[in-house]
């Protein structure tokens, strides 16, 4: 499978995983009058899941920027083992 | 707050929106473009935050918590599939031209006038509240600011007056005249816009650095921290109830409904459309604005709630307008300087929205609203002559001025009845009908235009029915009665509950039914007929588009399709094509494209082109940048001679298309199979070469050792013949160097036999019952003498009763006598110490030789054991034939073990280690 299709898939798979972190039921989870570290859970629950999916995202994106140059060093990794004289 | 000064700062900071926008189009000029990044792309598309975000999110949040958020989720989860969806968008605009979102939606369903009329008016009835909402915010700003010292945090705002004495008024042409400088100097056929990207990137900096200001203030100036804020605000039983979501059983119902609406209105609303896929510099800008655009929202919403509590703490919930907390709570504290910097952010995200929008709408409007009426009359029949790139600004330039004034009487009307949120949210619904025309004919090609029309509209007069009238309604200007028993009372069908259907806010009840209504008519009337040619041919443009194909970095130089397919057919004239281009390109830039594509296709003058289906597909396509695509597509088609497209010419137009797309697949593949295999025979050939060198160095190393005892043994030898009265005692002791040179010699010889045997595997090897502590012994044995002599202490530690080994004896022998040799080498004479230690470990029985010597650099551990490499220490101590420990490591690796060279225990010294398994060795006899 090319690179571009398996970073397409895993992209869809991250929104399917947004989509059920940011809804009922697992939302309702957090959904309780609490402070943690002297915030209200719920808002920062929304935060912190929201910030780690931006993060997710940035981490899939960045890392592929250099398509050429990772073909190539798929190629390189091809090549028979080191002889060991 | 004096009313000059603000004005004063308001005029100010549009003065410097212009110095940016200009300085932008000057390094444009100069091609050192100030917006192709990443970076200012995302910032760009932050024109989703508008006075909305900024002032609506903390009303929002001060009557209804964490409700603000859904609308800044929804953009996540569309940036989530971004690199998916949207990338595919910019490539199919750009490959057609494409300038907007009734373009985007006309041209899928075959380019049709009607479909992007039906867009464009949907647009426009669905944007006035939005608009009206930007002035409805500056007029409210602008009213805190300005109101007398005692009643800041009261300062509610009252109606607005009559029209000629209403600042909104003149604010709203003021914006209008802002906007057709910035957006309709010249006509551009990409309607792109560089200073204007430029400008807005930088409001969306300004609002942000300028609530994040106001957030910091509130929460660390007026309150001691966020634990401070929210454990006062969490005393108030009302205010502690905004701290969670507090739903009923369609809360979620709501707010899954949000998330998905925003998620659409990003991708959908025109000026979205705008700066995401027109203004798209290169695709590969949105790998970065994909998040950071996200980062962007996260950040701005980040002291929504902090503003909010603080703000009902401060007055007294019901006291203040919590939609104004942004600006009366640094003024009720005294900080008129960050008061006033919240307000140019404020304006900031008004203004930004409203001349992005406006550009947007306005280009809808000439192109697809404008242009097919002109295009009726007979003086702007395709066939006459004159420059019609004027009138076309003209247009345009009319239709900003009315959209605005079109949004003030919207805010004079309606405005005071809402909430900025609930009036941007109807604006939300309406774009959203877009969307399943949009994305599914991004990747279904059986959706065809009756089928999208009826969808659109249908679900476009639900939208009317459910959540514009009765927002009108309920502001007083036409009777509610309707809203309240239904229309001539038939309670079915009242707005906010068709067909009886309850519970829903209005807001999800208007989305469901639309969208429902929507969805289903598209997909019936699609199934119901097969697509015509032309909605074929436009849906294997959209949805076959090779979006891992390499494109040109730069913006529309793919434009114009080269190697697309041209779906046409008919007789055109170069003379009926040249003259089209000039009248709505301008005579210059319609000259320069022709022979730019006459560059292309390889002819020698503009005047040899063929008028064929690729160059009426050229024309067609270029002209579409400046007057839409549906209406490119009238004019082309009164110019030319055309042929009806059937069905069978587009399939077979298709085929050609995509056989010779898979050809250039297959070559492509092919390089890169070639690529591959001549990377294989380099790095084959690089290992040759460094087995060549090896073999080299080698018998380089082998004639060096042999060498150096042979001439010692000639020299001495010669000495004695030629002196044969040479005393008895100096011949017996060139006798016995001889003699230990010689043996010296046959060592190595033998070594290097002994090596070439292993290597080759003609060595012979005993299979016996091994006791490898008395092998050990034995070798320790043979080393003692000369160890001794040489102040060497040698330690043996034996693990007493190990059970015997299936392995070669005479080999392991070897291998001690190696090690040791080796170590007695290089430990300090005198005061050396070699340690050797045997012990039974699972995996066999390991042996290891201590030496307190210089020790193996780590960066050395793994040549020594190759043959003649010996350590750089090694050419200091003589004796060696550097070929002891390569023929160790062959002997234990031939036994199926491992030797490797480490520190000593005390970190002082070398320790080589090797272990041999047991293997058959409970089958052997017991010695």
């Amino acid at each position: 499978m090319s690179t571009a299709a398996l970073l397409r898939q895993r992209l869809v798979a991250l929104f399917a995983l947004a989509l059920a972190l940011l809804n009922f039921p697992l939302l309702a989870l957090w959904d309780h009058e609490a402070l943690v570290l002297g915030l209200p859970l719920f808002p920062t629950a929304l935060f912190v899941l929201w910030a780690a999916l931006i993060g997710l995202l940035a981490w899939l994106l960045e890392r592929g920027a250099g398509d050429g140059a990772s073909a190539e060093a798929d190629a390189a990794e091809q090549q028979p083992p080191r002889h060991d004289g | 707050m004096s009313p000059a000064l603000v004005l004063g700062a308001s005029f100010a900071y549009l003065a410097l929106l212009f110095g940016i926008a200009g300085w932008a189009e000057r390094r444009a000029r100069g091609r050192r473009s100030v917006i192709a990044s990443g970076w200012v792309y995302a910032l760009s598309m932050a024109v989703y935050c508008t006075a909305w975000t900024y002032f609506g999110s903390v009303g929002r949040a001060a009557s209804g918590g964490v409700w603000f958020l859904p609308i800044y989720l929804g953009p996540t989860l569309a940036m989530l599939l971004a690199w998916v969806v949207v990338r595919k968008m910019i490539r199919i605009a750009r490959r057609q031209r494409i300038t907007s979102i009734a373009d985007f939606v006309a041209s899928r369903y075959g380019k049709s006038p009607l479909l992007a009329g039906a867009v464009t008016l949907i647009t426009v009835v669905g944007i006035v509240p939005y608009i009206a909402l930007q002035l409805k915010a500056i007029a409210t700003g602008f009213a805190v600011m300005t109101a007398s010292g005692a009643g800041v945090g009261a300062a509610l705002v009252h109606g607005p007056g009559a029209w000629w004495a209403d600042g909104t008024f003149y604010a709203a042409l003021l914006l209008a005249g802002f906007t057709m400088v910035f957006g309709t100097r010249q006509l551009d056929g990409t309607e792109r816009h560089e200073g204007l990207v430029a400008a807005i990137a930088f409001e969306s900096l300004v609002k942000l650095l300028a609530f994040l200001a106001v957030g910091a203030f509130v929460t660390w100036g007026l309150f001691g921290g966020p634990g401070d804020l929210f454990a006062r605000a969490a005393a108030v039983p009302e205010l502690r109830a905004l701290l969670t979501l507090g739903s009923d059983r369609f809360g979620y119902a709501q707010w899954l409904a949000l998330t998905l609406l925003a998620m659409l209105s990003v991708l959908f609303l025109p000026r979205q459309f705008q700066v995401i896929v027109v203004e798209n510099v290169a695709e590969r800008h949105l790998r970065r604005a994909a998040w950071v655009f996200p980062l962007y929202l996260l950040a701005i919403n980040l002291f929504v709630l902090p503003i909010a509590l603080g703000g009902l703490l401060h007055f007294g919930p019901g006291q203040a307008d919590p939609e104004a907390f942004v600006l009366s709570l640094p003024l009720a504290a005294g900080a008129q300087t960050l008061a006033l910097a919240a307000f140019i952010g404020g304006l900031s995200a008004a203004t930004g929205m409203v001349i992005v929008e406006a550009i947007a709408v306005s280009t809808m409007v000439c192109n697809d609203l404008v242009m097919p009426a002109l295009l009726r009359l007979r003086r702007f029949r395709a066939r006459s002559g004159g420059d019609l790139t004027r009138a076309l600004l003209a247009i345009r330039r009319a239709a900003i001025l009315a959209l605005l004034l079109l949004g003030y009487a919207y805010y004079h009307v309606a405005g005071e009845a809402y909430a900025l949120v609930s009036i941007g949210l109807i604006s939300f619904a309406a774009v959203a009908q877009f969307a399943p025309a949009a994305l599914l004919g991004l990747y279904w090609k059986g959706g065809t235009l009756r089928g999208a029309l009826a969808g659109l509209l249908a679900g476009a007069a639900l939208w009317a029915w459910t959540l514009l009238l009765p927002s009108i309604a309920k502001s007083g200007w036409i009777d509610d009665g309707f809203v309240r028993e239904g229309p001539f009372g038939l309670a079915w069908l009242k707005p906010e509950a068709l067909f009886g259907l309850q519970g829903l806010d209005p807001l999800t009840h208007a989305l469901f039914w639309s969208l429902l209504v929507n969805v289903g008519l598209f997909v019936a009337l699609s199934l119901a007929r097969a697509p015509s040619a032309r909605e074929a041919a436009q849906a294997a443009l959209f949805v076959d588009i090779d979006i891992d194909a390499e494109v040109d970095a730069t913006a529309g130089a793919a434009a114009g399709g080269a190697g697309a397919p041209a779906f046409w057919r008919g007789r055109a004239l170069l003379s009926d094509l040249q003259p089209l281009m000039r009248r709505f390109l301008g005579a210059e830039r319609a000259d320069a494209l022709l022979a730019e594509h006459a560059r292309r296709v390889g002819v020698a003058s503009v005047q040899d082109l063929r008028a064929d289906a690729a160059l009426v597909q050229f024309v067609e396509t270029q002209l579409a940048g400046a007057i839409g695509s549906a209406s490119a597509r009238t004019v082309v088609a009164s110019a030319v001679q055309e042929e009806p497209l059937a069905l069978d010419d587009v399939m077979r137009i298709l085929d050609e298309a995509t056989q010779l797309r898979a050809y250039s697949r297959a070559l492509e593949a092919q390089r890169a199979e070639l690529q591959r295999a001549g990377a294989e025979l380099r790095a084959a050939n690089e290992q040759l070469q460094g087995l060549d060198r090896l073999k080299d160095d080698f018998m380089s190393s082998v004639t060096h050792e042999l060498r150096t005892p042979l001439t010692s043994i000639r020299a001495l030898a010669e000495m004695m013949a030629d002196d044969p009265a040479m005393n008895v005692a100096q011949r017996q002791q060139f006798v016995a160097i001889i003699v230990a040179e010689t043996e010296r010699l046959s060592r190595l010889v033998g070594q290097v036999l002994d090596l070439a045997k292993i290597e080759s595997g003609h060595a012979e090897w005993h299979d016996e019952a091994v006791d490898l502590e008395a092998l050990v012994r034995r070798a320790a044995a043979a080393m003692e003498a000369p160890l001794r002599e040489q102040g060497t202490d040698l330690r043996l530690e034996l693990q007493p009763g190990l059970p015997p080994l299936r392995a070669d004896a005479d080999r392991l022998l070897q291998v001690l006598t190696n090690l040791l040799g080796n170590a007695a080498r290089f430990v300090p004479r005198p005061g050396g110490v070699i340690r050797v230690q045997l012990r039974a470990e699972p995996a066999g029985a390991t042996v290891r030789v201590q030496d307190n010597g210089p020790g193996v650099p780590e960066s050395e551990r793994a040549r020594i054991f190759v043959r003649f490499q010996q350590g750089a220490g090694a050419a200091l101590r003589p004796g060696g034939t550097g070929l002891g420990l390569a023929i160790c490591r062959r002997i234990v690796e031939h036994l199926g073990g491992r030797i490797a060279v480490g520190d000593a225990d005390d970190g002082q010294g070398a320790c080589f280690e090797f272990t041999v398994p047991w293997r058959a060795a409970q089958e052997g006899t017991s010695p």
